[in-house]
């Protein structure tokens, strides 16, 4: 009761205060500025947006920035992560030492410093783009940023049926295999089946003439006596690589301490046990090892990817037009609404996490032991 | 097939294929030891891609011809177990070899060989291709202090050595002191701690000059914020810890509320809020030092993990605990206090360091409010027009400045973990 009333008082003494502060500069609590024009511009977005449009949009520019990050972070830092986890296990002395000394270097260095290191220092130390060597012949990673070729499809919608009505045939499949063994003991080869699939649908659309891809290479361009970019490709900012390439660095240290622990967690009689019941080295992997170092993997690497997207945050730090950037910071200074767009900020996130957290749940959930 | 037979060392001419392997492997460490530092090419008479990977090519061969359990040598089978268990593992081996074999002349030239340090300008370092230490050099107490008055130096030392010896009082405490231990690091020491800082640091009385708290910096102030974050947030995390396993609901909603609300946000619009949006919430005639509000602000962020970690913790304690300690007629806070949190806390040692870790890495992001600890600083000294484009250097150092006290502080945590560990 005590605590309540104390909560309840807090909070009245805080709103309160926001009342009078707010009259006093003469601006009310509201969030129809929200359809104003902004008036400013933002360097990267993912939709069209110029300073014609309103907050709203702005919002949704820096929210769809932040989401950009945090997936090619999660994807990067998982890739690593998986690979410097199984490292520490290796019998390999050199390999498990070089794995160790990873974890050990970039998880104690702070995140923010390892992003001003990769934007600052290391990606300024590229070439400028009327220099560069193409890498991998076609894409060519300069100061300004990586440029990549874009495709452009014609008819994209008719091989995005293609490859669902592909997943659907695969799932009627499974269920037969399935049914297949259980009846009769008879094995498909489900995975090579639906491989086969996957490819075979989007290439009929292809030879049928259907869709059309177009490749548009980046070309080396003049803007004026000194300035070069390319042209007609995808190009990445330089804050977005260093940021991706910080925070996966970063977060994949812990992912592979999680899936070091995981794959640790499993006795060695599980394996043992599995090869005298007679299954092959490879199903042991499969259907032993694997389900139950997953059930210990995943709830710790769901809080790693709850702690990438909050930190993608920093994306701030080298003005890359984030969430935090683009409203909790141009945004803010414009309209001077500090407590409105600081909550919306944070509802987003929570929101955000949340979300992710929920995902995670239930997909620990499918995989958890079915006790009875 | 027969390609492989050759390769296979067989037990009856072993020492053949010793010799012979060894040879290969001494070989093509030799080419690559003679590729980087001398750059010399012995084998490039092959053609291009061929002469690249030739060391890779031999070695694999001389590794491969090694192999063979038990072979009477231990130092063989020490090499065959350890880095030589197969081709994929033999491989990687080489390359990792030979990476650091590559990577070392370039590195080492650059940090020590063609470095300078002498000097006091930026002069010093021109038309040099290494590293310029002259720039740490000349800036080290800027990363050190911040913009604090250079002469007042002595204040900021002073302060932090009397609160490494007042930490030291503790152990000290013999006797029926000793029951008053917790109590003395958890109120009193927190309460002489700020009384020094502000009056020895932040000056304005006793005839030192007042320096405003925008002035602070560096590693000092690292300092400052994270051992003032680490003191609170750890009762406000415990109580919060117990209000989430509390029987009361109200109490229990209102914790698990703080708890995932604080856990959802990340810390920059946390700093964000104390910045712009809590001056909303004063009554405009109060005022409240910027430092204090960031310090606050990470207090209640960081209280939310603490308070998550100590949950593990009492719930990993069997329910026996708690029994026992009712039936001996405890209240809930002398159960809570003598019993249950003593174990709890003792089962988290490293959770708890590792948020403390977090805390520690996390001080650089106050520069959202215009405080600049070593990072910041080093994002000033960065821009300054004398001496633009040594961002590496700097890098480098705050890296590793960062990396020791982190790493000292988690292997602190393991020899903790060591030290109270109890037989169940």
């Amino acid at each position: 009761m005590l605590t309540l009333l104390f909560v309840v008082s807090v909070i009245g003494f805080f709103t309160i205060n926001a009342q009078l502060n707010m009259d006093e500069r003469g601006i009310d609590f509201g969030f129809g500025f929200l359809n104003q024009e902004s008036s400013f511009d933002v360097q990267f977005s993912l939709i069209e947006y110029d300073g014609s449009h309103s907050y709203a949009k702005a919002y949704l520019v820096g929210l769809l920035n932040t989401i950009l990050v945090s997936v090619l972070g999660i994807i990067f830092c998982t890739i690593i992560g998986v690979i410097v986890g199984v490292a520490r296990l290796s019998p390999n002395y050199l390999i498990r030492n070089t794995a160790a000394w990873y974890v050990e270097f970039f998880r104690n260095v702070p995140l923010l410093l390892q992003i001003f290191f990769w934007y600052y220092a290391a990606l300024r130390a590229l070439p400028l783009p009327e220099n560069t060597e193409p890498l991998f012949g076609v894409t060519y990673l300069t100061v300004k940023g990586y440029y990549i070729p874009r495709l452009i499809w014609e008819n994209f919608d008719i091989l995005l049926y293609s490859i669902l009505a592909a997943i659907i045939s695969i799932v009627v499949i499974k269920n037969y295999a399935k049914k297949l063994q259980e009846e009769k003991g008879q094995q498909l080869p489900v995975f090579l089946i639906s491989v086969g699939l996957l490819l075979l649908f989007p290439a009929i659309t292809f030879v049928t003439g259907m869709v059309q891809l177009k490749v548009a290479l980046p070309v080396l361009k003049q803007l004026s006596k000194t300035s070069f970019i390319y042209a007609d490709g995808i190009s990445v900012p330089p804050e977005l690589l260093a940021l991706v390439l910080a925070l996966s660095l970063y977060t994949a240290t812990f992912v592979a301490e999680c899936v070091r622990a995981g794959i640790q967690g499993i006795s060695k009689g599980q394996k043992e046990a599995a090869a005298s019941v007679g299954l092959t080295p490879n199903q042991i992997l499969k259907l032993v090892i694997m389900p139950q170092a997953l059930r210990i993997i995943i709830p710790p690497t769901t809080n790693q990817y709850l702690n990438l997207t909050k930190n993608s945050s920093l994306a701030a730090a080298i003005a890359y037009p984030d969430l935090v950037l683009v409203f909790a910071g141009t945004a803010l200074m414009q309209t001077g609404r500090a407590i409105e767009i600081v909550s919306i900020t944070m509802l987003t996130y929570l929101t955000l996490s949340l979300a992710i957290s929920l995902l995670m749940n239930w997909y620990n959930k499918k995989i958890a032991i079915k006790e009875k | 097939m027969n390609n492989i037979n050759v390769l296979k060392p067989r037990r009856e001419n072993f020492q053949t294929y010793l010799y012979v392997g060894s040879g290969l492997i001494f070989v093509s460490i030799f080419d690559v030891i003679l590729r980087s530092f001398f750059s010399l090419n012995f084998s490039s008479f092959l053609p291009g891609i061929l002469n690249l990977f030739f060391p890779l090519i031999i070695g694999l061969v001389g590794l491969q011809m090694i192999r063979l359990e038990y072979s009477g040598n231990r130092i063989v089978d020490k090499i065959n177990e350890s880095v030589n268990n197969n081709t994929f593992n033999a491989g990687l081996t080489l390359l990792i070899i030979f990476l650091t074999l590559l990577a070392t002349p370039p590195a080492l030239n650059w940090m020590i060989f063609d470095a300078t340090i002498s000097g006091d300008t930026k002069e010093a370092c021109v038309g040099s291709e290494g590293a310029c230490w002259t720039y740490i050099k000349v800036w080290f107490r800027r990363f050190m202090y911040g913009m604090y008055p250079n002469e007042f130096h002595w204040r900021i030392n002073t302060a932090f050595m009397i609160l490494i010896g007042f930490a030291f009082v503790g152990y000290f405490m013999r006797g029926k002191l000793k029951n008053y231990i917790t109590f003395y690091y958890a109120i009193f020491y927190p309460i002489i701690a700020f009384i020094i800082i502000n009056f020895l640091i932040s000056g304005g009385s006793f005839g030192l000059e007042w320096v405003e708290t925008n002035a602070w910096g560096g590693l000092s102030l690292t300092f400052i914020v994270s051992f003032f974050g680490l003191i609170f947030c750890f009762p406000l995390g415990m109580i919060l810890a117990l209000g989430r396993r509390s029987e009361l609901p109200v109490i229990r909603y209102i914790s698990i509320g703080y708890i995932e609300f604080w856990r959802g946000v990340p810390l920059i619009t946390v700093l964000f809020m104390s910045s712009v949006m809590f001056p909303m919430f004063l009554p405009s005639d109060a005022f409240v030092d910027k430092l204090i509000r960031v310090i606050a602000a990470i207090i209640l962020f960081e209280a939310a993990y603490v308070a998550e970690v100590i949950r593990g913790g009492l719930q990993a304690l069997p329910r026996g605990q708690y029994d026992a300690a009712k039936s001996l007629g405890m209240g809930y806070w002398r159960m809570q206090i003598f019993v249950i949190l003593p174990q709890a806390l003792k089962l988290v040692i490293p959770g708890i360091a590792n948020t403390f870790l977090a805390l520690v890495k996390d001080t650089p992001l106050i520069f959202v409010v215009g405080l600049s600890e070593v990072v910041g600083m080093l994002q000033m000294a960065k821009t300054n027009p004398k001496w633009l484009g040594f961002a590496m250097e700097g890098y480098i150092f705050a890296s590793i400045l960062f990396w020791a006290i982190c790493y000292a502080m988690s292997k602190y945590s393991q020899y903790l973990e060591l030290k109270y560990k109890t037989e169940r």
